[in-house]
């Protein structure tokens, strides 16, 4: 049984196929639409690598079912720049050294941009680690990884207060 | 994982029908059923999807003061809720002591009441388990076990609930809506949940097709709102479940504790109210002496079930240090570290000397 449902991927309206009710997010993103940024880690919900924003929040796209989101909004790491410009969350990533091997970064990342959309850091680094301890490193660049949100946090925070 | 069929229904009630069918489970948010089926520990035939069902998704204040809340609220919506987190910030600290930022967002309500205990020999089908293979013996007696339960358990499982968040619900004495096929009831969480016996395969009081569609914090849990915190020790700071936790709520009027109430997490199959050590609280001065001897009573009937007699000192010192909190009041924000015991701790609730734990 094929069961068509439609996403919205990094802004581009896509009805994708689904032959497998099985299929989650993760293997969807990569292995149905080639969009490989998003990295499976453990596939069981343990360390984050898999993080993507659906209608702007942060989650594990490895315990999440396809099927299950027809309609949403899904961002990954490939949808983060906009024209030709890294992201700020990028930015800072590379400023401060935020990974080592690189295979957790894009999860660390989208779950930075989710954690400074929700608003509860407050330029804390204590509340930063507890709030990104969803997404594990294990090169152990989490000192880099911590500054890199903090500075992330307030450059965006500037920025809207700029725009406003 | 097994192949199922996905059914997708469009109210409760032709929910309720389909998933009365045998080999069927509610999938809401998936973040415990999917992890449990990539591991084959759970094979469901047919997948009842109800994240799409209406009505089940809000946080209501009632007109006596009491709050409902859908069963398909996140976790960190109600957790961020500010009604509720005003009346029930313990529910809220231990909302988010508990899994990652990314699983909150994803989580219900509803299936954290349903999550299935962490017991690794639950999770390694190699092992044998009377709850995931009723008959087949249970492994964890005379396995490694420091981790499992110190009340209520039998010499059929001694695994123990993973929750936080029902912790708090118990403690404060949540009410669970259940939809069926033969009408809707009301559960008292105390009485939703069951100690294994020799059943340990029949976690609650659910029967097959029923379904949780919301939970009730009755009028009088909010009168508990100034004096109420969790606490949780874990093997890390975050993102670990709980080795020991206490949700501790009380009602002070002239320092005197005019009503108590008390739960505790990873000692039992159940989230395990401590009512015996409630009722000697009332009407006593909230001290540390009251509130060890409250400890005390709490864990008068446990024992080890293996190697976790250390469990029955730190549940003690728990308790204590939950209640001891409590008293000092609720904090005007979260500390940055949910119901760590490494968080800011007011003045007079460690002993003289004595740095974090």
């Amino acid at each position: 049984m094929t069961l068509s449902i439609s996403l919205t991927i990094n802004g581009e309206p896509r009805s994708v196929a689904i032959d497998d009710p099985r299929v989650t997010l993760l293997d969807l993103l990569r292995e149905r639409l080639h969009l490989t940024g998003t990295k499976k880690g453990c596939d069981r919900g343990q360390c984050g690598a898999c993080t993507i924003l659906v209608d702007g929040e942060r989650v594990n796209s490895c315990l999440a079912l396809a099927l299950s989101h027809d309609g949403a909004e899904i961002t990954t790491i490939e949808g983060l720049a906009e024209e030709g410009r890294l992201h700020p969350v990028q930015e800072a990533f590379i400023a401060h050294d935020g990974f080592q091997c690189g295979y957790c970064t894009p999860g660390q990342i989208m779950s930075a941009v989710g954690l400074i959309a929700e608003g509860h850091a407050h330029g804390d680094a204590e509340r930063v680690r507890e709030l990104m301890s969803g997404n594990l490193c294990r090169c152990g660049a989490y000192r880099g990884i911590t500054e890199a949100v903090l500075e992330a946090e307030a450059k965006l925070a500037t920025r809207e207060r700029d725009a406003a | 994982m097994n192949r199922f069929v996905c059914l997708r229904p469009t109210s409760v009630a032709e929910a309720v029908a389909a998933a009365s069918e045998p080999g069927s489970a509610y999938l809401a948010a998936g973040t415990n059923l999917l992890d449990l089926m990539k591991g084959g520990v759970a094979r469901p035939a047919r997948l009842v999807d109800v994240t799409h069902l209406p009505g089940l998704g809000a946080i209501e204040t009632l007109s006596d003061g009491a709050m409902r809340i859908g069963a398909l609220v996140k976790n960190s919506t109600l957790a961020y809720d500010a009604a509720f987190s005003a009346r029930f910030p313990a529910v809220a600290e231990a909302l988010l002591s508990g899994a990652s930022a990314q699983l909150r967002n994803a989580a219900t309500v509803g299936g954290n009441l349903l999550q299935r205990t962490r017991c690794p020999y639950f999770y390694d089908t190699a092992s044998a388990c009377n709850k995931r293979a009723p008959g087949s013996g249970c492994d964890a007696i005379g396995g490694a076990n420091e981790g499992h339960a110190v009340l209520g358990f039998s010499d059929h499982c001694i695994a123990t609930h993973p929750s936080d968040f029902c912790v708090a619900l118990t403690a404060l004495g949540a009410i669970v809506e259940i939809e069926g096929e033969g009408g809707r009831r009301d559960v008292p969480i105390t009485d939703f949940y069951r100690l294994p016996g020799d059943t340990p395969e029949k976690e609650t009081v659910l029967s097959p097709g029923e379904m949780v569609v919301a939970m009730r914090l009755p009028a009088d849990s909010t009168a508990f709102s100034a004096n109420q915190r969790y606490l949780k020790v874990r093997e890390r700071t975050s993102y670990a479940f709980a080795v020991v936790s206490a949700a501790a709520a009380l009602r002070l009027e002239d320092g005197r504790i005019a009503e108590a109430r008390l739960a505790l997490g990873g000692v039992a199959a159940k989230p395990w109210r401590a009512e015996e050590a409630e009722a000697r609280l009332a009407g006593r001065h909230a001290n540390r002496a009251a509130f060890e001897e409250a400890a005390d009573l709490t864990f008068a009937a446990a024992k080890p079930s293996g190697d976790n007699s250390y469990k029955i000192t730190l549940g003690r010192r728990l308790v204590t240090r939950a209640l001891l909190l409590a008293a000092a009041g609720t904090p005007d924000h979260l500390p940055a570290l949910p119901a760590s015991p490494f968080a800011e701790t007011p003045a007079g609730v460690l002993p003289e000397g004595v740095a974090h734990v």
